[in-house]
């Protein structure tokens, strides 16, 4: 290894020697440093080691390693480095990659001589699960590594890999060592734990020691007054991207959603018609070849730009990238510093990083953001527990592929985190949903899905197989529809989601242009001109992601210096705002809680600003809107941000100075948290993705619209109809459950709770919307209901409402 | 059962049911739509575990119709059955031999598919495109009724629902009746279907059916 002039760092060769040791671990390295060899050259040196003689000739030598990699384009980079080293070994080893992408031919070619390495998707590897004979693949199996693990874990991904790791385990005749690599998160511990409880053992952490800077800078509106107070409306400030893609080297620039990714790539093109040629857009509806083109033209530097999202968050080092342009609040620390990473890659090397506000407060959260990398607040991911929606997809993979002894599998899906905790009971009913449909059977029943043969669980039929195996995977995805003129000429690309809330003749913007909505015909949207003045901006999916409670930490604490201190450039220029807001009502600071009370032609508003994110806010304006709900029969729409929640209504809202203390309260939290989930419906939003999960709902494929013949059924169906019918099924009581844990979990609403009870609460009635009322109250798309009045008066007082309008 | 709603459609009376139907006084007939009887037994034989008992109360419902109103004649304006045969379908038959002296007419709609000698079996006479009685006639699909024709239709086939909103950002969503100045479109029977929005226009009459009772929807 020396001759080659290979200087290792001091983690890799902790690493080398652990897995010498055949140790299993987690190796915590920035991006850019050699984290990828330093789990494949232990791999390599521990063949070596074992087979000294013939380690340069021995062919065929079956698998030897599982490279679980998160992201299609990470495969490709991390193969082709891979086969340089083998090269340079001269070991005869192969290197094979499968995943969406990988053709049939290839895969063929893979079933009948397994590559010793094979670089896998989580979707993918359980597609391997799927197939008859599997398990002989994996009895020359000696390693599992698991990249970027960090963006698995906590995501219902990362239970797809802890199952298969189990089933990997079971298969293999090797003791199997495993090996994750993750980036810097708040419970590294966990992650450990997490990824190897099916093996049993505590494993080591390796830390590569290494600093990086990172070089912040936010771009700041030239007329911050009249920059808007909501919406994604950074679009106005293309042109200031200009100069700074033309004097960098490659730049990136991140947009959260696909949609606006196309809107921004269009508009730099007319800023710029100059870069027209040298920039790109990549995301995941892009198709595969271009997104490669973009790949490879980003390696050997054709590229000064590239939009993109979250498709290039991760792992690939494109080492021309010098900097970063992040469009819009990234909603927390560790993703931030993600991004930042994806510049000046090399060991010592600065990454720099722009912001771009879409909106004015977004600069506030800049300013957040600074301060919360300063003191190194990064968050923790927080493992995924009893999914049975998961279970129950991956119970159905095994039973296409060889099927499967429940003893022996129950034994292994509990050796992982999420299913430690599963109960016989709990197992029992999986088993009986894919082999009864959850409830009893009558004689009218004809349930067919899992059937059990000699104490074998299989799937026979053919269709049921084929449906399942399209639907492998936990990522539900929004489809994107391309919106066209009624003349053909394409505009973009839009989101299902909002597109279908939309009803023929509301307007919408897209790609800077006001579009009247004519029909929506197969994947198409047909639209033409519109000259309306008013107009729905889009609110994406993306705009949805909850701030995390370490950046609502720091936020609090940003507001303290609104006006005061102006050391930030971000404070300073908001200047005007703040003393708007102050004029109006009040800036609070992070030991008050402000109320505001305004009433418009809408109704009656109650405003709340705790600023603990909007997941939080979610829980939070449920339960106190139950609790008004308590004090008088009465009806609210409620929408939230990061900062605050909406209470709005037709009728006053009664709060005031002697009640709004006792509103806070924890006493029945746990009553009122129960009573309120009920009431607001907030399960089904939940339910969507553990319909698709677990098998309810059979999605339509990209640029695909034909579905199984007369089974197809809405998720807010589904729901409603489970809810009526069978209210405890296993599924749908997931869908409580998440709420419960991830959302009105008990204990973080008593903290927050606990918080607003020690704060001094302001209670203020402004006469107009106020900068920080101002961006919720636009929502009008996300919002949920929570009524304590009867639905048939409530229908009649609507009627009289419209009658005197 | 809450009274049913009374409506007078070219001099004669019609009673709105929350039950999803509608009773023809004159003639008794009791006229439903898009039952899609068997969809949770096509599902479940097909992997996907719905509660089957979305279609056993379907099925009450429907008997409780027709003992309300012991009607002579039922007419299904389509989609009485969701596809193929399946065995759900046989609680079906049971249920229709009680019922052996009412005359069971289906006019048919895209659902339905099954084989002609099934319906004769079961004593359906099957009618396509259109079926009239009296001045009124019967359709599947609204699309279909002729316009500037004189006549009035009942049809299905949309599973209407209409949204209505009120200060502060409200909304609420309902199935409902649908009337225009010839043609009726009734909601869907089927407790396990989805619905379509529809929005109310002048000359047109929506009637919500809101828990227990039936609203008529005025703007």
């Amino acid at each position: 290894m020396k001759a080659k002039n290979f200087h290792p760092f001091s983690f890799q060769e902790a690493c080398w020697e652990k897995i010498a040791e055949a140790e299993s671990g987690l190796v915590n390295a920035p991006t850019g440093c050699g984290k990828t060899f330093s789990v494949f050259l232990g791999v390599l040196i521990d063949y070596i080691n074992q087979h000294p003689d013939k380690y340069l000739t021995a062919k065929n030598n079956k698998l030897q390693l599982i490279w679980v990699t998160p992201l299609r384009a990470l495969a490709k980079d991390i193969g082709r480095a891979m086969e340089l080293v083998l090269e340079e070994l001269q070991i005869p080893w192969k290197v094979g990659i499968r995943n969406g992408d990988t053709s049939t031919a290839e895969r063929q070619k893979q079933k009948n001589n397994l590559p010793e390495i094979l670089i896998i998707t989580p979707e993918s590897l359980h597609l391997l699960l799927a197939q008859k004979n599997c398990s002989s693949y994996f009895e020359t199996l000696k390693f599992i590594a698991v990249d970027e693990w960090h963006e698995l874990m906590g995501s219902k991904r990362g239970v797809q890999v802890e199952l298969a790791i189990s089933r990997l385990i079971g298969a293999a005749k090797n003791k199997l060592s495993i090996w994750g690599i993750s980036a810097t998160i708040g419970n590294l511990e966990d992650a450990k734990e997490v990824l190897l409880s099916p093996l049993n053992i505590k494993g080591s952490i390796i830390r590569a020691k290494m600093d990086k800077r990172i070089d912040i800078e936010s771009i700041i509106p030239e007329e911050i007054e009249n920059y808007p107070w909501a919406g994604h409306l950074g679009i106005k400030m293309v042109h200031r991207l200009v100069p700074i893609i033309e004097k960098s080297n490659t730049t990136l620039i991140f947009i959260n959603t696909r949609g606006m990714s196309e809107t921004w790539y269009q508009s730099l093109l007319t800023a710029a018609p100059q870069l027209a040629g040298a920039i790109a857009l990549h995301h995941g509806s892009i198709e595969q070849e271009l997104r490669r083109w973009v790949e490879e033209a980003l390696h050997t530097q054709k590229l000064k730009a590239v939009v993109c999202t979250a498709s290039l968050d991760l792992g690939v080092d494109f080492r021309p990238v010098d900097t970063v342009i992040q469009v819009g609040s990234p909603k927390g620390v560790a993703r931030f510093l993600q991004r930042a990473g994806r510049s000046g890659h090399g060991p010592g090397e600065i990454s720099k990083l722009y912001f771009l506000p879409t909106n004015a407060l977004e600069l506030v959260e800049a300013a957040a953001l600074k301060q919360a990398i300063k003191e190194d607040m990064i968050e923790s991911k927080i493992p995924m527990l009893l999914c049975f929606d998961v279970l129950i997809q991956y119970l159905c993979t095994l039973a296409i592929g060889e099927g499967f002894e429940p003893e022996k599998i129950f034994q292994e899906v509990r050796s992982t985190y999420c299913f430690a905790d599963i109960t016989v009971e709990e197992w029992q009913e999986a088993l009986s949903n894919i082999t009864q449909g959850g409830i009893a059977l009558n004689q009218y029943d004809e349930y067919h899905k899992v059937i059990i043969e000699d104490g074998i669980y299989k799937i026979m039929n053919r269709a049921i197989a084929m449906r399942h195996r399209m639907h492998i995977g936990t990522i539900v995805s929004d489809a994107m529809l391309k919106v066209k003129f009624l003349g053909g000429a394409y505009v973009g690309v839009i989101e299902e989601y909002f597109i279908s809330r939309l009803e023929p003749g509301d307007t919408f913007t897209l790609a800077g242009k006001n579009l009247e909505l004519v029909m929506i015909k197969d994947m198409d949207v047909l639209v033409r001109k519109s000259s309306s003045k008013k107009s729905i901006v889009p609110s994406w999916n993306g705009g949805r992601m909850s701030l995390t409670a370490n950046l609502g930490h720091m936020l609090r604490k940003t507001f303290n210096k609104a006006l005061v201190d102006e050391s930030d450039i971000e404070i300073k220029s908001l200047r005007t705002l703040f003393q708007v807001q102050q004029a109006l009502s009040v800036i609070p600071r992070d030991n008050q809680l402000l109320i505001e009370q305004i009433e418009t032609k809408d109704g009656y508003h109650l405003l709340v600003y705790p600023f603990e994110g909007r997941q939080v806010h979610e829980a939070m304006s449920a339960i106190i809107a139950y609790r008004i709900g308590q004090i008088t029969p009465i009806s609210f729409s409620i929408a939230m941000n990061d900062y605050g929640f909406e209470l709005l209504s037709d009728q006053p809202i009664p709060v005031d100075n002697s009640n709004a203390q006792e509103l806070f309260t924890t006493n029945n939290l746990l009553l009122d948290i129960q009573k309120s989930i009920n009431s607001a419906e907030m399960a089904k939003r939940k339910f969507r993705d553990i319909a698709v999960i677990g098998g309810l709902i059979f999605q339509g494929f990209p640029g695909e619209h034909k579905k199984a013949r007369h089974l197809q059924s809405s998720a807010s169906l589904l729901f409603k109809v489970f809810e009526e019918y069978e209210p405890n099924n296993i599924l749908l009581r997931q869908a409580y459950r998440e709420l419960m844990e991830q959302q009105m979990e008990e204990v973080r609403l008593r903290t927050a709770l606990d918080r607003i009870s020690n704060s001094e609460l302001l209670l203020r009635f402004p006469k107009q919307l106020t900068p920080l009322a101002f961006p919720i109250t636009v929502d009008g798309l996300n919002r949920n209901s929570l009524s304590t009045e009867k639905l048939e008066d409530r229908v009649r007082k609507m009627q009289q409402q419209l009658e005197k309008n | 059962m809450t009274a049913p709603t009374p409506l007078m459609i070219h001099d004669q009376m019609f009673w709105l049911t929350t039950e999803r139907g509608i009773f023809w006084e004159k003639e008794s007939v009791l006229i439903l739509a898009d039952l899609h009887f068997g969809k949770t037994g096509h599902f479940r034989k097909n992997g996907i575990g719905v509660p089957h008992a979305v279609y056993k109360e379907d099925m009450q419902r429907m008997v409780d119709l027709i003992s309300l109103f012991k009607p002579k004649k039922l007419i299904a304006v389509g989609d009485l059955f969701h596809s193929a045969d399946n065995l759900e379908l046989s609680l079906f038959s049971k249920i229709r031999s009680d019922f052996a002296l009412m005359e069971f007419i289906l006019v048919k709609g895209n659902h339905d598919i099954l084989a002609d000698h099934w319906y004769e079996k079961n004593n359906i006479q099957l009618a396509y495109g259109s079926y009239g009685l009296d001045e009124f006639n019967f359709v599947h699909d609204p699309a279909e009724v002729p316009s500037n024709n004189n006549a009035f239709y009942f049809s299905g086939h949309l599973h209407p629902a209409i949204t209505i909103s009120g200060m502060g950002k409200q909304s609420l969503s309902f199935p409902c009746y649908y009337f225009t100045e010839n043609t009726a479109i009734l909601p869907a029977f089927s407790k396990f279907s989805g619905t379509a929005k529809v929005s109310k226009k002048k000359s047109n009459r929506i009637f919500a059916i809101v828990e227990h009772s039936i609203i008529e929807i005025n703007n």
